[in-house]
């Protein structure tokens, strides 16, 4: 054994609260995004979209676009060469629309033209005829039968049942209610861009994209242009925020269409307005919920009819209409259920990924279903959670057996241990009042309300889908490269990534090489996954590079390899007293090792939802405190505590950061952000009037992180991006609730739903 | 697009007289979204950014008076001898988006846009504000109530700049509120600016984003004057204080929209002016 007590802990390896290196830049402007992306030569590209929620297109008419100086190419469906259409999950969304239009803002037509001006006129000069019909936008109206089928696949995107358990049993206790969700928009501030790059001759294109997931945007370009996959070579371009918003195609096809007909390269971005056109949203969601439980508040059986409405194109509604119906028991015990989920076909605009992705319009119901339950009971919002906090082992209603760590109580209970927050001053400043500087309100006018939210998450890919991850790790000298297709797009991958070279080789140099599609997939930065699954890939390929290391080094130094260790700086013989550092054992050597992890296989749901369908759980707590305004109906959240599952904290100042904008995007749902919907048009696609929280409207947050590492995870760490956003909405729901004595059975709650 | 940049009133007065139908710029944070988002395309434009003169606010001799240059960023209205003069009208700067937005917006900007959502515009209508509007060889002045005409219409004719506007150093309280849907940069759904004039025994209440202009509540203030002498007093009985909002309500024209309903935003009304007059007998 070696003698050596060192006990400094290293800068920057697992459990540090490394800095981003893209941090600083980002903060002071200095960052690329996507929409600084340039070329020598190149044009501009924009997108030409449908006024009309529903329409049939009888001719487009070019020739008068064509006539401005500086246009230099047009395209159609006529001019897709490959597929025609494109999606995640079924390929159902033209490129662009040829007969009919489903959604205001589906593409048309795409022009290139030497100036963003240019290409403006061009599209305004495009004449397109359109007979227009009349739009379908209620959801529970598109599922019947006898209503007009807006697409050949029907209005009907998916419906699942969920049936387990005694189908009669009667409660004691029951307690239902509808609750309703509006369409929250992911609203990440750097927008849609892209850069496309044709090959000579048409060959192929290499492309920047601000996106999700590099190889799902190559698959889906390389159908629709007929080339094969690897002539279309995906880079990233620098990303500033997803949410799930960019895990479908926008512009990537239109791009990469006018980049080969023009030869030259195209630039094409979106602005803000656009920008609500060109991605899905949040699916507005109804649920009717049926709690049936003893009198002492123990769950016997849900009941729940679930509607999301998916929109024009199906997107991924199928696997969010999955995540919904199979997270509606929420984090508690429960035997029985009867559930019926139906993702839906409209003329609205369509709805696929967001952060917490059809567990937070399920968590929104039976969290409020929760204090209607407690209040039937005579318990507290605390203690009915207690009575029914899942644990290891507990059966879901599809059968599957959480297998995950699963500390609910402990979530709650170090939740509920958090100090409250000071009563509201009487002399308060009017900026920690609700109204801020509108001066709108005064400390008499302010009634304090507490409400609690818990959830359970599903983590990665679902229902048979092996999204695994690839990562690639060389060494060399002591410096270690890392080449992967992760893409970053805020969540802290870029410091992750080297914390975890740092700490299993030993190394202080870590080189993270360009993100793009010349190694394997990484899957999609969303579901929470990149951190257990390309945290395992890089992870692995470390550890493979290491046991090539020790073998090298035993070899040379004949020692058995299996006595090597890794202990700070050096390698080590843990048997005995020879040491060398990783920079010397790796000089004049090029140790290359790539490793794909994957997830343990998942199952599809059968025709009663039961299945062994999600991969891992993780869980949270939140407890809001809001100060509402009770005459106007206006609200400050004050305080968010929480208690989060999260395995194990590799980067506390990144986990924090995850927490804290998490509660933010569930306070927007809670009390403010909605794309307001007027017969299938937008009333609000800018942020003059989509409003998202401010720094006045984000509470104190006061986060616990419940360590139990996870033994499934590779680094003991579950996934912390969605859980964050996913039961503060419920909790800042109940709050209001409990401040105002009414029933709000839907969000955002606006300021009329308080006061009117 | 050409764009003019005189460096003083004069120049300024000039520029906009050769060329009438130039259009205007102050601090842009209107205009320039317009032109971003191409609702509006103009050929010739006149910025008055550097234009001095436009920038400051004068006392006048007799200190009866308060000359705000039309181009005076909404910043330097929130704090000092501005805001201790006119406090109502340093609350409705406060409001006004972002520090950025007030370092740019100017009383010339919401009077020029003239949307019945301009933070400052219930001030200036509450206070019976003068505006003075100039070309190079004219000069006249305007009650606010006449230059307010309509949803974004003004009296402005073209060829005038807006160079001031006179407001009267009141002799009792003041205030403003607004409502929006979150707790700081948000466009008002329901503003109310109430003045009390202890001298003349009057009271002056205007409402914003409640009807296509800046609406003055002519008949409830007339009301209030009957049921209490303003000269000594403004408190007034629970149920005169709610017959008081229930008229200010009354007199509101709003509408629904994407940002609120109409029911709401006369409940908001209603319920500011109480808290304002409220208020008036408390601070």
């Amino acid at each position: 054994m070696s003698n050596a007590t060192k006990t400094s802990i290293r800068r920057d390896v697992l459990g540090a609260s490394a800095l981003r290196p893209d941090g600083a830049a980002k903060v002071l402007g200095k960052f690329e995004f996507s929409s600084d992306l340039h070329a020598e030569h190149m044009l501009w590209g924009a997108t030409l979209r449908s006024p009309h929620p529903y329409a049939r297109i009888i001719s487009i008419d070019l020739s008068e676009a064509y006539k401005i100086d500086g246009v230099e190419a047009i395209i159609t469906s006529e001019d897709v060469p490959g597929k025609k259409t494109y999606g995640l999950i079924s390929s159902d969304q033209p490129v662009f629309a040829s007969k009919i239009v489903r959604y205001v803002g589906e593409p048309v037509a795409a022009v290139a033209a030497d100036h963003p001006e240019t290409c403006r006129r061009a599209l305004a000069a495009i004449k397109v005829n359109y007979e227009v019909l009349i739009p379908i936008t209620d959801a529970e109206l598109a599922m019947l039968p006898s209503t007009t089928q807006i697409h050949p696949d029907g209005n009907l995107i998916r419906h699942q049942r969920i049936i387990t358990g005694d189908q009669n049993l009667q409660g004691e206790i029951i307690v239902e209610a509808i609750y309703e969700m509006g369409m929250q928009d992911q609203a990440f501030l750097g927008l849609e861009a892209a850069l496309a790059i044709p090959d000579s001759g048409g060959a192929g294109v290499e492309m920047f994209v601000a996106t999700q997931w590099l190889h799902e945007d190559q698959k889906q370009i390389a159908a629709c242009l007929d080339l094969p996959i690897e002539k279309i070579r995906i880079t990233l371009g620098g990303v500033g925020g997803a949410f799930g918003a960019r895990e479908d195609i926008s512009l990537q096809v239109h791009c990469a269409l006018l980049a080969l007909r023009t030869s030259r390269p195209i630039k094409m971005q979106y602005g803000r307005e656009e920008s609500f056109y060109g991605h899905v949203h949040r699916h507005p969601a109804k649920i009717w919920i049926r709690h049936h439980a003893t009198r002492a508040g123990v769950i016997q059986r849900i009941e729940s009819r679930m509607v999301f409405d998916g929109g024009a194109y199906a997107s991924t509604s199928a696997a969010v209409l999955i995540n919904g119906v199979t997270h509606i028991q929420g984090p508690y015990k429960c035997l029985n259920a009867t559930v019926d989920g139906y993702a839906v076909r409209t003329n609205n605009p369509p709805c696929g990924a967001m952060r917490g992705f059809g567990v937070v319009q399920a968590c929104y119901a039976h969290e409020s279903q929760m204090d209607k339950l407690a209040v039937a009971c005579g318990l507290s919002p605390v203690e009915i959670r207690l009575i029914n906090a899942m644990v290891t082992g507990d059966k879901l209603i599809t059968g599957q057996v959480v297998e995950s760590v699963a500390p609910v109580e402990r979530c709650i209970r170090e939740t509920d241990a958090i100090e409250m927050p000071a009563p509201l001053a009487r002399n308060a400043n009017a900026l920690e009042i609700v109204g801020g500087s509108g001066l709108t309100s005064l400390p008499h006018n302010i009634v304090r309300g507490v409400g609690w939210g818990v959830s359970i998450k599903n983590l990665m890919y679902s229902e048979s889908f092996d999204d695994f991850a690839t990562a690639r790790c060389q060494l060399q000298n002591g410096v270690v490269n890392l080449k992967f297709a992760t893409v970053e797009v805020g969540q802290g991958f870029v410091v992750l990534a080297p914390q975890i070279a740092r700490s299993v080789l030993g190394v202080d140099e870590v080189i993270i090489d360009q993100v793009d599609t010349r190694i394997g997939s990484a899957g999609s930065t969303s579901a929470s996954r990149q951190t257990w699954m390309s945290g395992g890939a890089v992870d692995g390929a470390c550890r493979l590079v290491r046991q090539r290391l020790f073998e090298h080094v035993g070899k040379i130094h004949n020692i058995d390899p299996l006595r090597l260790v890794i202990e700070d700086t050096d390698v080590v013989d843990m048997l005995g007293d020879f040491r060398i550092s990783v920079i010397e054992a790796s000089t004049g050597i090029l140790i290359d090792e790539t490793f794909e992890h994957h997830h343990r296989p998942t199952e599809e749901l059968d025709k009663n939802g039961q299945g062994n369908c999600h991969v891992a759980f993780a869980f949270v707590a939140h407890r809001a405190v809001v100060d509402v305004d009770v005459e106007l109906g206006l609200v400050k959240v004050i305080q968010v505590a929480t208690a989060q599952d999260v395995g194990r904290v590799l980067n506390p100042i990144a986990a924090l950061g995850q927490i804290e904008g998490g509660i933010a995007q569930g306070l927007g749902l809670a009390v403010m952000e909605e794309i307001v919907l007027d017969n299938g048009k937008m009333r609000n696609p800018s942020f003059t009037d989509y409003l998202l929280p401010t720094a006045l409207d984000a509470p104190q947050v006061i986060a616990v992180m419940i360590e139990e590492p996870e033994p499934q995870a590779p680094l003991g760490a579950k996934g912390i991006g969605e859980p964050p956003c996913i039961s503060v909405t419920p909790a800042i729901a109940a709050a209001i609730r409990n401040a105002t004595g009414r029933d709000l059975p839907r969000v955002p709650i606006r300021p009329q739903d308080i006061c009117l | 697009m050409t764009v003019l940049i005189p460096q003083s009133l004069h120049d300024a007065l000039a520029a906009a007289t050769a060329n009438p139908d130039a259009q205007i710029i102050q601090g842009g944070t209107d205009l320039m979204v317009e032109i971003n988002f191409n609702h509006r395309k103009p050929t010739d434009v006149i910025a008055l950014r550097r234009v001095d003169e436009i920038r400051n606010y004068v006392v006048t001799a007799d200190k009866k008076n308060v000359v705000i240059g039309s181009g005076l960023p909404y910043r330097e209205m929130e704090h000092g001898e501005l805001a201790k003069l006119l406090p109502a009208l340093a609350q409705a700067a406060r409001t006004v988006g972002s520090p950025q937005i007030r370092a740019a917006g100017s009383i010339g900007g919401n009077l020029g846009t003239c949307s019945p959502a301009g933070d400052a515009l219930p001030v200036l209508s509450a206070l019976d504000a003068v505006i003075n509007l100039r070309t190079a060889s004219q000069s006249r002045d305007i009650s606010v109530h006449d230059f307010m005409v309509g949803v974004k219409r003004n009296a402005r004719q073209p060829g005038e700049l807006i160079i001031s506007a006179t407001l009267p150093i009141n002799n009792g309280w003041q205030g403003y509120a607004k409502v929006g849907v979150r707790n700081a940069m948000v466009i008002s759904i329901a503003s109310c600016c109430l003045v009390i004039d202890r001298i003349k025994g009057s009271v002056g209440i205007a409402l914003g984003s409640v009807g296509p202009t800046v609406i003055r509540c002519r008949e409830t203030e007339q009301w209030l004057s009957m049921q209490i002498d303003l000269k000594n007093n403004s408190i007034v009985a629970p149920n005169l204080l709610k017959e008081f909002g229930d008229r200010v309500a009354k007199e509101s024209k709003p509408i629904d929209d994407h940002r609120s309903t109409a029911a709401y935003r006369r409940h908001a009304v209603a319920t500011l002016s109480r808290r304002l007059l409220t208020r008036a007998n408390t601070q």
